[in-house]
């Protein structure tokens, strides 16, 4: 079900202004990996480059290639919209609709996808909750809006709403960053649970929890401010937090850098 | 309500003290001694006394008597328009609300707003149909299509566009508008009078289709840029979650931009709802003057309330006056219930809206 990710040179701008330059990496199937690095170091833009949100924002483009099980992700004649489908997304704020209940939240992407059936609807919907651990907490108000549950609730219900469409990757853009730390371990929590069924890649500046979920750690770098990031380090979490082949990546995790 | 000036007056005191604080230790020895800043906290002082007279009550003031005007204001006018009214209707020998016939002036006047209550209602709802589908595709052209120097004159030319005076309309639809919408109503006729809307015999013309179709242009222009603001409103992560989700543009638009848009939207096709029911100058230059009740839209003919009283006030005796007044008032009721069912639909959803916010 899930799929293995791979990125060869893949540079990405934002107009003329080279984001990153040249990242190289491999995510394996029913893995987590943790992206960290310095704010502006391109994680984040790394991130969109995979489920192909970078382009977006107007003039931004990329190049190099992207591959998700040997499937060119930028062939041009791959719908996007399936791209996006298969590779989904959660974002640094919690985003649900907030004209939808929590129910239409979760199936909102269903529904776009075409799925009418209210039964299916139903189960996917209780389905993805349950995978996203708020079934409990919200079952008996899914009529309610969406945007009135806690940041925390929020940001699960957008995880039960990218999971419902059942992608094969999902990728989080700094998920717990405005989240308090209890929201922040139940997402944590979440995360092991969802290994299990996709590959998750993440983007966090919290080190503890990169230490803490992720089973490889790319560290991401910039040489100064208007350079292009790049991948100074990427290989099993264990390695990167206790014995970094790269100094840069130790000053970092160190905190002596960044 | 009545803790709240004296809360922020303590802000505002609360604020000065901050502001000490934090300047004392490093220019305590620099600060000119003539200077003297109340101590605060630790001082000793007493704590400063809330000022008897401020800006706060000043300004309270100032914004209840502005609020209390609306109401006054309001209420005067409605004094004035009822005591007019309230003679004619007395004076009427027909039912004011179901009779056709507009005959204020006789030495029987009977008259009643039924056709041109009718047609005011007819023509505004005509020009709604025309012009709500075509501003929204224009309002969401301008936010999500249109590269940004393609949308920026092009709502400035939106906004030109309100800002032409409807007798510049009238005048406009009266010689030369009315030419196409005669062709266009003789077409209408030969292939479609089978629906009573385009059935008839002519004289095509001076139709409520072509007043309908002058309000709808005047329309447009508010609605478009109205719905151009709030769709512009949506917040890009909203956005952005639904084409995460795999959604096209359009969907994406469907999904987030329109429901989010929603009760704004709704806010401006009511207002221009309110600017079709009270247009007067285009309509009385448009529609042939009809005291009926049809649904022909295309037939000569047509009337509405703001028209007839802009034809008929100069010849008007004081019954007739009174009559036309008392029109206005029903005029000014129908207002009052599009809004109020307006705000109904707004407010329906708005568990929703608050806690987006």
């Amino acid at each position: 079900m899930a799929k293995r990710i791979e990125a060869s040179n893949v540079t990405s701008y934002y107009g003329s202004f080279k984001a990153i330059d040249s990242i190289s990496m491999t995510v394996e199937p029913k893995t987590i990996t943790a992206l960290i690095g310095p704010s502006g170091c391109g994680k984040s833009t790394f991130l969109r480059s995979i489920n192909r949100m970078h382009e977006v924002l107007p003039g931004a483009r990329i190049e190099g290639r992207l591959t998700i099980d040997e499937q060119n992700i930028y062939d041009p004649d791959v719908d996007v919209t399936a791209v996006r489908r298969l590779i989904g997304m959660v974002f640094q704020r919690p985003n649900p609709f907030p004209t939808m209940s929590i129910y239409e939240n979760v199936v909102a992407g269903l529904k776009l996808n075409g799925v009418k059936k209210k039964s299916v609807l139903d189960d996917a919907a209780e389905q993805s909750l349950k995978s996203a651990n708020l079934w409990e907490e919200v079952k008996d108000r899914l009529g309610r809006p969406g945007a009135g549950l806690s940041g925390g609730q929020q940001q699960r219900l957008c995880i039960a709403r990218t999971i419902a469409v059942e992608p094969q990757v999902v990728l989080m853009d700094e998920p717990c960053s405005a989240l308090d730390p209890i929201s922040t371990l139940a997402i944590e929590d979440l995360m092991f649970k969802l290994k299990d069924r996709f590959t998750i890649i993440i983007v966090t500046h919290n080190m503890q929890q990169a230490a803490r979920v992720s089973d490889k750690t790319g560290f991401f770098s910039i040489d100064k401010t208007g350079e292009p990031g790049r991948l100074i380090e990427y290989d099993d979490t264990q390695k990167i937090f206790s014995n970094p082949s790269q100094k840069k990546t130790e000053d970092y995790i160190t905190g002596r850098f960044g | 309500m009545g803790d709240n000036p004296s809360r922020s007056t303590d802000a505002t005191a609360g604020g000065s003290g901050v502001t000490g604080r934090h300047a004392r230790p490093a220019g305590t020895g620099v600060s000119p001694s003539s200077y003297q800043e109340p101590p605060i906290g630790g001082g000793g002082a007493p704590l400063q006394r809330k000022a008897r007279f401020s800006m706060e009550t000043g300004f309270r003031g100032l914004s209840v008597s502005a609020g209390a005007m609306v109401l006054v204001i309001i209420v005067a006018i409605a004094v004035f328009l009822i005591s007019k009214a309230v003679p004619a209707l007395q004076a009427n020998t027909a039912n004011f609300f179901t009779d056709t016939k507009w005959f204020p002036n006789d030495a029987q006047p009977n008259f009643g707003i039924a056709a041109i209550a009718f047609g005011t209602v007819l023509s505004s709802v005509i020009a709604l149909i025309v012009a709500v589908p075509i501003a929204l595709g224009i309002a969401l052209f301008l936010s999500h299509y249109a590269p940004k120097r393609l949308a920026t004159p092009l709502g400035f030319v939106i906004d030109l566009l309100a800002a032409v005076p409807s007798v510049v309309f009238g005048l406009w639809g009266r010689d030369v508008f009315s030419q196409p919408v005669k062709d266009f109503s003789v077409w209408l006729n030969h292939y479609f009078g089978w629906i009573p809307l385009f059935g008839g015999d002519g004289p095509f013309g001076r139709s409520i289709l072509l007043g309908s179709l002058v309000l709808a242009i005047m329309v447009l222009p508010i609605v478009t840029s109205l719905s151009r603001e709030v769709f512009q409103q949506t917040p890009g992560m909203n956005e952005e979650a639904a084409l995460a989700l795999g959604a096209t543009k359009w969907e994406m638009i469907r999904t987030a931009v329109i429901p989010y848009g929603k009760p704004g939207v709704i806010a401006a096709v009511m207002l221009g709802l309110g600017r079709a029911l009270g247009e007067t100058i285009a309509l009385a230059l448009t529609l042939g003057t009809v005291f009926t009740i049809s649904f022909n839209l295309i037939q000569t003919g047509g009337n509405s309330i703001a028209a007839n009283i802009a034809n008929t006030f100069g010849e008007a005796n004081a019954i007739g006056r009174g009559a036309l007044i008392a029109s206005g008032l029903v005029l000014f009721a129908i207002t009052l219930v599009v809004n109020m069912a307006a705000r109904a639909i707004i407010y329906r959803r708005r568990e929703f809206r608050d806690s987006a916010a």
